[in-house]
């Protein structure tokens, strides 16, 4: 700690502005705050192609919509657009959480139910994506 | 009086009268403009989508197993239920979606002036709007 310590006319002179950048209170905000951003603006596109891939499969059969997932764009696209989705819910749902569950162990029992569930539906359709596609 | 800190709650009146002090008004009292709507329903809508992901997690894993969870799944979203329960994802998603997109632009250090953000409100309103009516109408008619 003591070797550490930086000479006391660096935080003198530095700007309030120059203090914060990068280095909230939580010494980690910023990169949530990109995480969250980065994933939001990756859904923009993937989700407009989601959406006309909706209106391309409906009253489509089981063999249609494998016949879809086998071209390499869809089921690229589609992973994308569900790895994209749950990572950007669960940051969602963690903000939402920290703002609105009081007490500690009651937040934290509600990040690792969402963080999980996120993780474990995940899962669940990226292995069903695969199955379906060949 | 129940309680000591009640003490600091009450008053009288020039002619004597006890009565309480006036509150502060909690937030039902107050008008909401529209960022206020949109801000709130941007959360309210993506833990909607939230909760959605579960039907697309069905429809995938119903796809992938058999013949027989597909046709389950398929009869679920045309009936009433789920045609009022993708109404709503539709709904969400769009809202989510445009709304998202002028979080971002702000996100970005633009458009963030009263005039602008009034405006830029108003669109999203009726860009949701008119995206899920054109896509409902589009998707009826292919259906």
């Amino acid at each position: 700690m003591s070797g550490t310590k930086k000479p006391v006319h660096i935080d003198i002179m530095r700007s309030p502005l120059g203090r914060a950048r990068g280095f909230g209170p939580a010494r980690s905000g910023s990169r949530y705050w990109w995480a969250q951003r980065m994933s939001a603006a990756a859904l923009v596109p993937l989700s407009f192609w989601f959406i006309g891939s909706v209106f391309r499969l409906e009253g489509a059969t089981r063999d249609q919509v494998a016949a879809w997932l086998s071209e390499p764009l869809s089921i690229i696209l589609m992973i994308s657009f569900v790895i994209g989705t749950f990572y950007h819910m669960q940051l969602g749902l963690q903000i939402v959480a920290e703002d609105y569950v009081k007490g500690e162990g009651r937040r934290m029992l509600v990040l690792v139910i969402t963080k999980t569930t996120s993780v474990l539906l995940a899962l669940v359709c990226v292995v069903s994506i695969l199955k379906l596609g060949r | 009086m129940r309680d000591v800190r009640d003490a600091l709650m009450v008053a009288r009146t020039t002619d004597g009268k006890l009565v309480s002090r006036p509150l502060s008004p909690h937030m039902q009292i107050y008008r909401w403009p529209l960022s206020m709507v949109l801000s709130i329903s941007h959360r309210v809508s993506g833990v909607a989508l939230s909760a959605g992901t579960v039907l697309l997690a069905w429809w995938l894993v119903a796809a992938a197993m058999s013949e027989a969870a597909f046709a389950t799944v398929q009869s679920f979203i045309a009936s009433p239920v789920g045609l009022v329960v993708l109404v709503g994802w539709t709904l969400a998603l769009f809202f989510h979606l445009f709304s998202g997109i002028r979080h971002l632009v702000w996100d970005a250090g633009f458009a963030f002036d009263r005039p602008w953000y009034n405006l830029s409100g108003w669109v999203v309103v009726v860009a949701t709007v008119a995206a899920t009516a054109a896509s409902w109408l589009v998707g009826l008619a292919i259906w």
